[in-house]
């Protein structure tokens, strides 16, 4: 580094640029004085013509209001056309009269209320859109138009240039239909509740009866008003849990809902009789309450589990929809659905491959990563076989397609993991398994009690035996694990890890063996700079003349130095041959960088200290490039997919927490090798060259062992995922992982997962506490019934007790809270996790998977 | 004390009312998002 030169670039803090669009700094090289508003980066350049040309300035007035996150536009370089194809549009819009249509679109880049605003004013921008409403959680625009006015295409476009890159919605109907049970749901919340609440009122007189007298006429007046209110609750919203009884029956399962339906029934039937016969206790105002609280327990976690799952499946509408179809002479944009077998498609460089076929003409190198977790580039040529969802690096490809869609290697493999996940099965959960011992249980003891009472009186017997009934009603059993749950996925999704299925926090409680896959989970996924042998001065002239490239390798090289200081040296005479190197000059020196062959080629020989040096880094299965600044080679640099900075740490914190580690990699041995090597996992516990099928078999013969937990982030990895008995995707994972997975983890490196699986131990452990709270309360509450020292009406006001007390213990523990940190040592991963906690959802497919479209 | 015969089903019938309203608003949608609404109606005003 050089000290003054880096002081005569960087802008000092007190006269740092905002960016007129984000309000980020502006990188010192794109500061133009002789403009009013600076701007960081095209794409907020853009975004900022086009608001201030719709006349739609208001909005940076809203957003300094909102006091959003500072966030850069990324517009996509894409045309939209294939939206105004027919087969696009009868697959992804519906027709709701001859001049309106409507769709739905997942817009990236929503971000606070000001978006809300903008994107709300579409109409007013485009003529045609009839109405556009943004639902700001989901980041999903519900836009109606006119299709004879203004075409979709056009309408995406202005999107994009707002700086929202649109992709339809996939799976609409599926949302419809969840959205409908939702509703379903709210409804039998609010009769069950308006039920409790009336049945109350009217115990409240029957209570002030009870102390002071009442009339019996106006007595039977309220029974039979709390009967009615009592049965109509029980026929509508509490049915549900009679459904899930006689499921449990059937399918020879303990569930929760089996003691409750037969608490309820007990209790109605017992409830019905004496209202008939007017005498004894009636239960309805316990009845309904327990209906409706039972259910806003289970509603509040469903709501949990079903935003976990919505925004992950949000993440599959980010999947390329359209292909570059060559017809005759032309080059046609088309959806994906409307490719034939043999139909020739073009791959420009960037772009991801959308079909599995032949490549016919050019030469390129690909990045496979996401079917095989290979980190490094792969040279492919005409003639050779190439699959969907790998991405083409260097330069366009023409390909034959031989199979699209679901029929493509992708598209099996997230067959697979459908098939996979659904076999999975499914736990039996703690509170299930004492469900089953508990009823069992509650029955025989009313049994006993009924007989030890009936040799006194007969009357004294039914009552003893109800009261002893109502008292164990199994309301607290059934409510302390749902309540623990949701308090600890509305932390978790706090904390950026969204966990689909609430059952999977009880697989993580007990350690076992916890595999990880190599690229882009243990490493950050994309080829840096790891070492740096000789000359340090040559570093910015590299990365300028690097910027003149494309490739990977390039790439890396050009973060060899911050942003602000190579745009301040320019290149000229760039020359660069694909797949070897690249030469020209800068600053008044001519470079030379690239392979030794490269070099040779170009009369430049290695110098034996830079020969040794490169040695070195081969053996650490880093890949070396060499610079020669004026024909002398001054340095080389060693290219390699880096660990992530906490990683080493946090295998250390699961290491000692007793977990066993394994690492499963598609990459090839000697890196694998390596990479186990640096993190101290022994040689045999490292698998290198796996397929994902082979993932898959050694996750399924592992688990026949024990509990799997498998972490991991590409296509490759989704079958041993949806395999494992916990499948956890990191930031930044392919969707196909995503799917599969039952946790994702929404912010960068590992240190998530401890605080999952810590997060999972106290909550079990919260849960167990409930449970055991309330049996005890429940073996107390019986003895009492049994002895006769509490009769029914007692045991109705002692019921709700033990829920509360379980209640107060599911929120009184501290998931997520109370967390000891133990990666806090490793000081700048820590960082970056808890500096962002403003992560949204599209950036999961921007920092993975490359530019969509 | 017969007023009760009157004032009760009055009753019932006002929270019968509340039940359907809340029904209609529930099928109208008017609880499917929670999020937008209370950020949309800030900026009602500004054009």
């Amino acid at each position: 580094m050089v000290p003054d030169l880096a002081q005569s670039i960087a802008p000092t803090a007190a006269e740092a640029v905002e960016c007129a669009h984000c309000r980020l700094p502006v990188p010192a090289g794109l500061i133009d004085p002789s403009h009013e508003n600076q701007f960081c980066c095209n794409g907020c350049r853009t975004v900022y013509d086009v608001i201030h040309g719709c006349g739609l300035e208001t909005y940076y007035r809203i957003r300094d209001t909102v006091d959003a996150d500072p966030l850069p536009a990324r517009p996509a370089g894409h045309a939209y056309e294939e939206m105004d194809n027919d087969v696009f549009l009868d697959a992804n819009t519906a027709q709701r009269s001859d001049n309106h249509r409507t769709v739905a679109l997942y817009l990236e880049g929503v971000h606070c209320a000001a978006c809300v605003w903008l994107v709300e004013r579409l109409p007013r921008v485009l003529p045609g859109v009839l109405e556009a409403t943004l639902h700001i959680r989901e980041s999903v625009v519900r836009i109606a138009w006119d299709p004879q006015k203004v075409a979709l295409s056009r309408i995406a476009r202005m999107l994009n240039s707002l700086g929202y890159p649109p992709h339809p919605v996939r799976n609409a109907d599926r949302a419809t239909r969840r959205r409908d049970e939702d509703r379903r749901f709210l409804i039998r919340i609010a009769i069950a509740g308006a039920c409790a609440g009336n049945v109350m009122l009217a115990s409240f007189a029957l209570y002030g009866g009870f102390f002071n007298g009442m009339a019996a006429e106006f007595e039977a007046l309220f029974r039979w008003l709390s009967a009615g209110l009592g049965v109509v609750s029980l026929l509508w919203p509490g049915a549900v849990f009679f459904r899930g009884a006689i499921a449990a029956i059937r399918t020879q399962t303990a569930h929760l809902d089996l003691p409750i339906a037969l608490g309820l029934t007990v209790g109605t039937i017992t409830g019905l009789v004496n209202t008939i016969l007017q005498r004894g206790e009636i239960y309805f105002d316990s009845l309904t309450v327990l209906v409706f609280l039972l259910l806003v327990g289970r509603w509040v976690q469903h709501r949990q589990q079903r935003w976990a799952s919505d925004a992950v499946e949000l993440l599959f509408s980010l999947t390329p929809t359209a292909a570059r179809r060559i017809e005759g002479d032309t080059v046609r944009t088309v959806p994906i659905e409307a490719l034939q077998p043999n139909d020739l498609v073009q791959v420009r460089a960037g772009d991801n491959v959308p079909v599995d076929g032949i490549v016919t003409d050019g030469t390129s190198t690909i990045d496979q990563a996401l079917l095989t977790g290979e980190s490094r580039p792969f040279p492919i040529a005409a003639g050779q076989s190439i699959y969907a969802g790998v991405t083409n690096l260097s330069s366009p490809l023409t390909i034959r397609a031989q199979t699209a869609g679901a029929q493509t290697r992708v598209g099996r493999l997230m067959q697979l993991v459908e098939e996979w996940s659904q076999r999975k099965a499914p736990i039996v959960r703690l509170a299930d398994r004492i469900a089953g011992w508990f009823v069992a249980a509650v029955l025989l003891l009313a049994l006993l009690t009924f007989v030890l009472w009936m040799r006194q009186d007969t009357v004294r017997a039914v009552d003893q035996a109800i009261a002893l009934l109502i008292v164990t009603c199994p309301c607290a059993l059934g409510l302390a694990t749902p309540l623990a749950m949701t308090v600890a996925l509305g932390r978790a999704a706090q904390r950026g890890i969204l966990i689909k299925g609430a059952d999977t926090l009880e697989r993580l409680a007990r350690p076992g063996l916890i595999c990880f896959d190599k690229t882009g989970t243990l490493t950050a996924g994309r080829m840096s700079v790891v070492e740096w042998v000789g000359d340090e001065t040559v570093r910015p002239l590299t990365a300028a003349l690097e910027a003149h490239s494309s490739h990977p390798v390039a790439s890396a090289l050009t973060q060899l130095v911050p942003d602000d200081h190579q745009l301040s040296l320019q290149a000229t005479a760039v020359q660069e041959t694909p797949g070897a190197g690249i030469r020209g000059r800068v600053d008044g020196r001519s470079l030379l960088i690239g392979s030794e062959r490269y070099l040779a080629e170009n009369g430049v020989t290695l110098p034996p200290t830079i020969a040794r040096a490169a040695e070195t880094l081969t053996a650490r299965a880093l890949s070396p490039v060499y610079i020669s600044q004026d024909d002398v080679v001054v340095a080389v640099a060693g290219l390699g997919d880096p660990l992530r900075p906490d990683t080493s740490a946090a295998l250390s914190t699961l290491r000692v927490g007793g977990w066993d580690l394994r690492l499963l990699s598609g990459d090839h041995r000697v890196i694998v090798s390596a990479i186990a090597t640096e993190l101290e996992i022994p040689a045999d516990d490292a698998v290198g060259e796996c397929t994902p099928e082979r993932k898959r078999d050694w996750i399924d013969g592992a688990a026949s062992a024990g509990p799997v937990v498998m972490v991991g982030d590409g296509v490759n990895d989704a079958a041993a995922l949806a395999t494992a008995d916990v499948g956890i995707a990191v930031h930044g994972g392919a969707e196909a992982s995503l799917a599969a997975a039952d946790v994702y983890l929404r912010t960068p490196g590992l240190s998530a997962i401890l605080d999952l699986l810590s997060a999972a131990r106290s909550t079990v452990r919260a849960i167990h506490v409930g449970l055991a709270v309330s049996l005890a309360y429940n073996v107390v509450a019986a003895s009492l019934a049994i002895a006769g020292i509490i009769n029914p009406l007692i045991a109705a006001i002692l019921m709700p007790l033990s829920s509360l007390t379980v209640v107060a213990i599911a929120f009184g523990a501290q998931p997520f809270g109370d967390l000891p940190k133990p990666a806090a040592a490793s000081g700048t991963a820590t960082g970056e996790v808890q500096g962002a906690p403003s992560f949204r959802v599209g950036d999961a497919f921007r920092n993975g998977v490359g530019p969509p479209g | 004390m017969s007023v009760i015969y009157i004032i009760l089903p009055l009753a019932l019938l006002m929270a019968l009312g509340g039940i359907i309203a809340f029904i209609w608003a529930t099928r109208r949608g008017q609880f499917d998002d929670l999020d937008t609404p209370p950020n949309r109606m800030l900026f009602d005003d500004e054009e």
